[in-house]
This record gives C-alpha cells, sequence and structure tokens, in this order.
C-alpha cells in the first residue's frame, strides 16, 4: 500500500499536487497541502504518482506503509 | 526546591541536595558510592538492566530508555552520547536544578548510557544564556578528571536560547554547525546524528535515573510509581503556591498532594496549566481529580511532558496569559514550514484580537478549524503543541474568552503575568 506524505520544509505551496489529486488532497487558505489519512487506494495510485512527479520542490513524498 | 515528603522512598535524584557546596564529587560519592564498574555492569547488563526498570524519557516525549540504547547500539559507525540540558521551556527548571546542584548524576547517567552504546565521546549540551549551568559542568567535569571516574571524554556545547533549541533534530543540527532548527530526514539521530554518526540523545532527568539504577537496581527503581510509569519525576511548579520550585514525586501523586508539598494554595486558583506551553489548561474545579501520571493525564486530554505545572491565580486573566504565549510560540517557530509559520502566526493574531474585542465574527471558528488542521503538518511538534494548548485554552476558559470578544479587556489584562516569556531577541535567519 502507498499513503502519501509532504515534507513540510520543502513544500512552499505551489499547489499542484492539489490539482492532480484532489481526491486526497486540500490546500488550506495558504495554499498548503491538507492530506487525507490513509493508505492510497489502486484506482488513484497512478495520480498520486503524477502529484509526486508534478511538485516543482519535490516535497510530496510516495511511501509504502 | 522541596520533596514530598509525605511518600515513602523520596527524595531519591535530589537526595544529595545541599545548595552551595563546593564538594560535590566527593558529596555525590558519600550519598550514592562510586559508579559499578565496567566487569560489574557490561554495556548488555545495562541496556538489559534499564528494560526491566521501565525508565522512559524525562524531556517531554516519554520514549522508552531501552528501545533508543538498543537503537543506537545497532546502529553502524562509531556512537556519540548527546546530553540534553537545553530546558527550552520557559517555566521548566528542573533539568537546571540537576545541571547546577547534581551534575554528578547526570554526568554518571552520560557515562553509563556511552558505556552501553559504546560510545567514547559525549557532548553536553546546555543553553547559551545559562552561565550557572556552564560554570557548574566546567568545575564538575575537571573534578572528575582528576577523580578519574569516566572512561568517556566529554566535551560542552553551547546551544542557543530558543524554544526549539531541545528538539532532537535542532540540537544535532546545532552541534553539526547548522542553525537551531529541527530537520526533516528519513533517518532519525539515533541511526545518522551528530557528524552522521549514531547518536543517542537523552534529557539530563533521564540520565539521572539512570545513575540511580545503575547503583540500586532494577527493582529498587519500581518500588515508586506505576507499572508503566516508573519511579519518580522532577516537576517544576510555578504561580499560586506558596512555594513555587522543582518537587520530586512519585508518578500517579494527586495534584492536590503536589499543591499541598508545596505549603499550598497562595489564593483562589483560576486554572491549571500541565506539561508547560505545549501542556494542556484545566478547569480549578478539576484538581481533585487529577493524578500525576501520563494515564491519569490522558483522561483529561493532558499529559505531563516536560513537567512543568502552572497554577494560574484567580486574580490572573487566563486570556491575556493565553494570547502572550500563543504570540511567544508564534514567534518561536523554525521559521521552515509553511503551515506552522502561517498557523501559528494566524491563531496568535485572533486570539489577541479576542482579547482586545475586536475579533472578526469567524475568529472562535477559525481557531477551532485551525486546532483540527494544523498538527502535524510541520518537521517538529511545534504547531502540534501550540494548537493544543490554544485549544485546552479555548474549552477551560470559554466563558472568560467570550466576555473579552464581546467587552474587551478586563480589569486584569494589565496584571503582571503568570507565565513566564523570555525577552524578545533577534530571530536568526
Amino acid at each position: 500500500m502507498t499513503a502519501i506524505r509532504v515534507n513540510p520544509i520543502g513544500c512552499v505551496a505551489h499547489g499542484l499536487c492539489a490539482e492532480i489529486l484532489p481526491e486526497r488532497i486540500a490546500l488550506d487558505e495558504w495554499g498548503y497541502p491538507i492530506i487525507e489519512p490513509g493508505s492510497i487506494p489502486a484506482e488513484l495510485e497512478a495520480h498520486a504518482r503524477r502529484a509526486a512527479d508534478a511538485c516543482p520542490t519535490l516535497a510530496l513524498l510516495l511511501e509504502r506503509d | 526546591m522541596a520533596t514530598l515528603a509525605t511518600t515513602t522512598g523520596l527524595p531519591r535524584l535530589l537526595s544529595a541536595l545541599s545548595y552551595g557546596d563546593a564538594a560535590q564529587l566527593d558529596r555525590h560519592l558519600d550519598t550514592h558510592g562510586p559508579l559499578p564498574a565496567e566487569r560489574e555492569l557490561d554495556a548488555r547488563a545495562i541496556v538489559e538492566l534499564v528494560d526491566r526498570s521501565g525508565l522512559r524519557g524525562r524531556g517531554g516525549a516519554a520514549f522508552p530508555t531501552a528501545t533508543k540504547l538498543r537503537a543506537v547500539r545497532a546502529a553502524r559507525g562509531q556512537p556519540v552520547v548527546v546530553v540534553n540540558g537545553c530546558e527550552s521551556e520557559p517555566i521548566s527548571a528542573k533539568d537546571a536544578l540537576l545541571l547546577c546542584e547534581l551534575p554528578h548524576l547526570v554526568l554518571d547517567g552520560a557515562e553509563l548510557a556511552a558505556r552501553a552504546v559504546g560510545a567514547r565521546e559525549a557532548i553536553v549540551a546546555f543553553e547559551v544564556p545559562n552561565t550557572a549551568v556552564r560554570d557548574s559542568l566546567e568545575t564538575a567535569l575537571s573534578d572528575r578528571r582528576a577523580a578519574r571516574v569516566d572512561a568517556t571524554r566529554f566535551s560542552l556545547f553551547a546551544a542557543e536560547e530558543r524554544f526549539l533549541s531541545g528538539q532532537e533534530t535542532a540540537l544535532v543540527s546545532q552541534i553539526n554547525g547548522g542553525p537551531a532548527r529541527p530537520t526533516f530526514v528519513g533517518t532519525r539521530p539515533t541511526d545518522r546524528g551528530v557528524g552522521r554518526r549514531p547518536t543517542l540523545i537523552q534529557n539530563a532527568e533521564t540520565l539521572a535515573n539512570l545513575a540511580l539504577i545503575a547503583r540500586y537496581g532494577s527493582e529498587w527503581y519500581r518500588e515508586l510509581g506505576t507499572e508503566a510509569e516508573s519511579g519518580s519525576r522532577l516537576l517544576t511548579l510555578v504561580g499560586a503556591v506558596e512555594q513555587p520550585g522543582v518537587y520530586e514525586i512519585e508518578c500517579g501523586t494527586p495534584l492536590g498532594a503536589l499543591f499541598e508539598a508545596a505549603g499550598g494554595l497562595s489564593g483562589e486558583l483560576g486554572g491549571v496549566l500541565i506539561g508547560g506551553y505545549f501542556g494542556s489548561w484545566l478547569p480549578a474545579a478539576r484538581v481533585g481529580q487529577v493524578e500525576l501520571s501520563n494515564a491519569g493525564l490522558a483522561r483529561h486530554d493532558a499529559a505531563l511532558g516536560c513537567g512543568a505545572i502552572v497554577a494560574l491565580p484567580d486574580s490572573a486573566c487566563p486570556v491575556a496569559e493565553t494570547v502572550r504565549v500563543a504570540i511567544y510560540l508564534a514567534t518561536e517557530t523554525a521559521g521552515q514550514c509553511g503551515p506552522c509559520v502561517h498557523g501559528t502566526s494566524a491563531i496568535a493574531r485572533t486570539l489577541h484580537s479576542i482579547a482586545e474585542g475586536k475579533a472578526p465574527r469567524t475568529a472562535f471558528a477559525d481557531l477551532d478549524r485551525w486546532a483540527q488542521e494544523l498538527p502535524g503538518r510541520g518537521a517538529c511538534h511545534h504547531p502540534n503543541g501550540m494548537a493544543h494548548f490554544v485549544a485546552t485554552a479555548l474549552k477551560t476558559f470559554a466563558s472568560q474568552f467570550d466576555d473579552h470578544a464581546r467587552h474587551g479587556p478586563c480589569g486584569a489584562c494589565a496584571a503582571e503575568s503568570v507565565l513566564e516569556i523570555p525577552v524578545a531577541r533577534p530571530v536568526r535567519s
């Protein structure tokens, strides 16, 4: 199973992740991601991978849990 | 400073306390005797002993000490021990008391910890303005060198005076020549810390306990406390009690008994803060139900944390006190993580607007939402701690916050603060 984690030091609120994976990622009022807790369902894994690849600061991490 | 005389078997940590005595090492050895030699107590035996004693970290997180010792032993590389004497929490004084008055207990613990993990080197970290701690440690280390007490090479490290200075990864970063900021890394300091070596970081009080466990054994240690929280604890008590100070209690002691040991309350109680500035506010009416253990406090959504307790007098304004601490905590973020930088500052600003009677209509709803959203979204626990502190204040003092929102500052708002705030200093960029 895969889980999403943010490196909060690296994240500077570009917000691309929430555009690509709105099912699991919302943005707070300053544009920083709020991640839905828990594992990513299989059908969203490809989107999660795209979101991680799209992050300009490489702050979105996909981790095996 | 005193101990709870009502409990048998106390004092333990503070038993050799006698202020201003120059011959500290002699008195220490007279009271406790020498450390067991390595042939009597080798590395493996220390870890097993600590495991049986149930000793947990006294810096705030209550992590099992044996687990940490094992992690450092199992890691690759030449390990190093760091004594965490930073005690960045403004109202906590127990580690400074140990380092100033009973340094040999802490240094014995560091020597034993180094033996347990196979380290040849130990770094004693304290906060930079604390010259009393520095003087005490220099004298103690020079006495120990003369008496050839240690196999370990000790050095001192002056850490920055910042709220997050003693946070484990921030302390490692400083010792490595970096800023006093937490880091976000995949590895723990136990695997890779100071100089990328396996690093055992232990709070000063934890190590002082280790010095006693090595001499008197794990069964003796467990004669005090509960199954899950063994031994005694040092608590710093300030506020509306006759004798504020550091108290050694048995885990599980009722809060009321701690107040009695401090000569009783010096006036009407307005509320109690447990666990310092990352802690929890409890209503005064709840005092009789509170037991000073993490298991007991969990029922009140609280924890002992660093062991700092404030008896807030009824004459103080809990809103003004909370606002001042919130502003302090907002200025003490490391400035690295967006949610923490923006969130803590928004919380502090909104609380201030409530105290001034100029709050936006959404103020309380915003504060509730931030308290939910903020925890877990920083590299360290700063946002979690502040969110909890503020959420418990809003709950415990709901009517006072409501009054301020409607009518502005009260008569007690301008009173001298009970919760100490260190003077503002320039933030290092």
